[in-house]
């Protein structure tokens, strides 16, 4: 008992607790713990009751402060906090000025208000600066006096749009490099950011073209001839469908077969056979073709000989001779091959 | 080439603004999560600590195999949730037979790691086997006093750290105006010995007392523990000295010959050059120049009057 009594009064005379208000924050750096209460409640009852004299310090200078009557009860304003804890994010650093706001700042240009409407002269109304049905719109221009350094061919409407979007790309890149100055020193605006949207170029100045999926498929088609079988063996991606047989098909017959009806081979040489020599030649000729066409040169030889006994011109007379010299040449052809082969 | 990205969205441009660095911070947001495996005490550590942060508090309930914070490379996912979850302290429970109960809180400077505090957690009693007057009890959010009693926060260089650390959680938003009716938590930390912190979380009830000043009364209402520091990593000097830098610590430029009285105000000093006499140019023209002048009129007029005779005699 008579050590607690010392120590609290050692505790009384070195008060001075370590308060800061701003963190609701108190700290007793003089209280130790040298040997340890036996039971936990005890140790618990303890640390509570250090800790109620530590929360009625700070109170005592928090409810001290000029306060202002809310709502809900006394609204008090705090005081900075004391000890210092270490940010999270690193200090913003500000933005630098863009170049229009050097050149302006170099000229002393002042920024002016501008109003959201304009009075406009030609319809004798109040018209928006900007967006639907505004002032100086390209299209309410109804005329466009011709000038003396205006070129012959030029459209003066198409100009003037192809100036304003000409003006609109420039301010655009302007905007960008802007905003590349401001990354590079780490102040971008939060809201900003910039996205690369095709690799550096590097080598060659075209960029790389996108490849359809018909080019992959021939290009891989190329890649597999280089190899002896044609690509057939070759180890295929999952998903990736058999290449297409390109030129001519040709059928093999097997090397080994049985000679009877199913020979195939005989089949295929005899029926070329057939198709060279004259044993089936009555199936070559057309007979039924062979005999109009001759009927057809009859009539057309009896016309024309009424016609020269009726006319007699000389354009039909040259005309004549070459139409029969074609009749003949097509007729000829396979009479002619029969009789050669005959012999 | 170079594409502008903006936010489509007003509720995407007001979160994104939300989590720019600012001149001046408001609380940190923290983040509870869990290793491979935890026991059963961690679990209600790990939840409890989120009730108490419930406004600002994000918690993963998945298991992180791949997460070491005191190893090099075991950072990277912390890293990665800090980043998309906008969270700068971060509370990582995980338990092994070495290290049983281990709770691991560090903080993060720019989303990267800065500091380190590695504790075991004992004698863990939950909210729930506290038994007190539940109209007391303090409400979500509330600004809480915070106390530190003991040498061993200021002669022990782990507890001083773990000081900090434990300031930098518990406390809430930082604000300005306060409403004294609203004070109903209390954390008391005490250092029982050299490497041990009892952690308890209190709720006040307010006495009347004779001056404006209430009397404070603590009741133990939410978990408490016995902190055991394991390991702890400081952070580097530089590292250090940026991320406690604050705007207020730059020097506002001296402006030269401005000076401020308390009964005049501000007082500035104009220096003026010597004149030179002889060389200024005089603003009102001379005589001498004038007469110049009427006498050039008159002769042009003598002239025109010639010329009329002139005139006049053809």
């Amino acid at each position: 008992m008579a050590m607690e009594m010392e120590m609290e009064m050692e505790m009384e005379s070195q008060k001075p607790f370590h308060v800061d208000v701003g963190n609701l924050l108190a700290f007793n750096p003089f209280r130790s713990f040298p040997s340890l209460p036996a039971s936990r409640d005890e140790l618990v009852k303890e640390c509570l009751q250090e800790g109620t004299k530590l929360v009625q310090a700070v109170a005592d200078s928090l409810f001290n402060l000029p306060s202002t009557e809310d709502v809900d009860g006394p609204l008090v304003k705090l005081p900075p906090p004391t000890s210092k804890l270490p940010r999270e994010k690193h200090l913003p650093k500000p933005k630098p000025p863009t170049k229009w706001e050097e050149f302006a700042k170099k000229k002393g240009i002042q920024n002016r208000k501008k109003d959201k409407v304009v009075w406009d002269e030609q319809t004798g109304t109040w018209k928006r600066r900007f967006g639907y049905d505004r002032v100086n719109d390209d299209k309410d221009i109804p005329i466009i006096e011709a000038k003396m350094t205006d070129e012959p061919g030029v459209d003066p409407f198409a100009k003037r749009q192809d100036d304003k979007k000409k003006r609109v790309e420039k301010q655009e890149k302007n905007r960008l490099q802007n905003l590349k100055q401001a990354a590079k020193i780490g102040a971008l605006p939060s809201h900003v950011q910039l996205a690369a949207t095709s690799l550096p170029i590097t080598g060659t100045q075209a960029p790389p073209k996108k490849v359809t999926k018909d080019e992959l498929g021939n290009v891989a088609g190329m890649a597999a001839t280089s190899t002896a079988s044609g690509g057939k063996f070759d180890r295929k991606l999952p998903g990736e469908k058999p290449a297409k047989k390109q030129g001519k098909h040709r059928k093999f017959l097997p090397v080994v077969e049985g000679s009877g009806i199913g020979s195939r081979e005989k089949e295929q040489t005899e029926s070329v056979l057939n198709k060279l020599i004259s044993k089936h030649s009555h199936e070559i000729l057309n007979v039924g073709k062979a005999v109009t066409m001759y009927n057809v040169k009859k009539e057309k030889k009896a016309r024309n000989k009424r016609n020269q006994e009726g006319k007699s011109s000389s354009a039909t007379n040259k005309l004549k001779p070459k139409k029969q010299l074609q009749k003949k040449t097509g007729k000829k052809g396979p009479v002619s091959s029969k009789k050669v082969k005959a012999k | 080439m170079m594409k502008i990205k903006t936010p489509r969205n007003g509720r995407v441009r007001r979160e994104l603004e939300k989590r720019a660095p600012k001149l001046v911070e408001t609380g940190k947001k923290t983040l509870i999560l869990q290793g491979t495996k935890t026991s059963g005490t961690l679990n209600g550590v790990l939840s409890e600590i989120y009730h108490l942060k419930k406004g600002g508090a994000v918690r993963f309930t998945r298991k992180n195999d791949n997460i070491r914070p005191f190893e090099s490379g075991g950072e990277t996912s912390l890293e990665f949730f800090s980043l998309k979850t906008d969270c700068s302290i971060f509370v990582y429970g995980s338990h092994s037979k070495k290290r049983p109960n281990n709770l691991v809180i560090g903080r993060m400077y720019d989303h990267h790691v800065y500091d380190l505090v590695e504790v075991g957690v004992e004698n863990f009693k939950s909210i729930e086997s506290f038994t007190y007057d539940k109209k007391m009890a303090p409400r979500v959010g509330s600004k809480p006093f915070i106390a530190f009693v003991g040498e061993g926060f200021e002669n022990v260089d782990e507890l001083k750290h773990l000081k900090e650390v434990l300031l930098d959680l518990l406390r809430g938003e930082v604000v300005e105006n306060i409403n004294l009716a609203g004070l109903d938590r209390a954390y008391v930390c005490t250092a029982i010995s050299s490497n041990k912190v009892y952690l308890t979380h209190c709720a006040i009830r307010l006495k009347k007392s004779g001056t404006v000043v209430p009397r404070m009364e603590l009741v133990e209402v939410g978990p408490s523990m016995d902190l055991v520091v394991r390991r702890h990593r400081l952070p580097n000097e530089g590292l250090r000295k940026e991320a406690m830098r604050t705007a207020k610590d730059q020097p506002k430029k001296k402006i030269k010959n401005v000076s401020s009285d308390a009964i005049e105000g501000t007082i500035g000093k104009i220096y003026i050059p010597d004149q030179k006499v002889g060389d200024v140019a005089l603003p009102n023209k001379a005589k001498g120049v004038k007469r110049e002048r009427r006498e050039a009129k008159k002769k042009e007029a003598n002239e025109r009057a010639s010329k009329k005779q002139k005139e006049e005699s053809e």
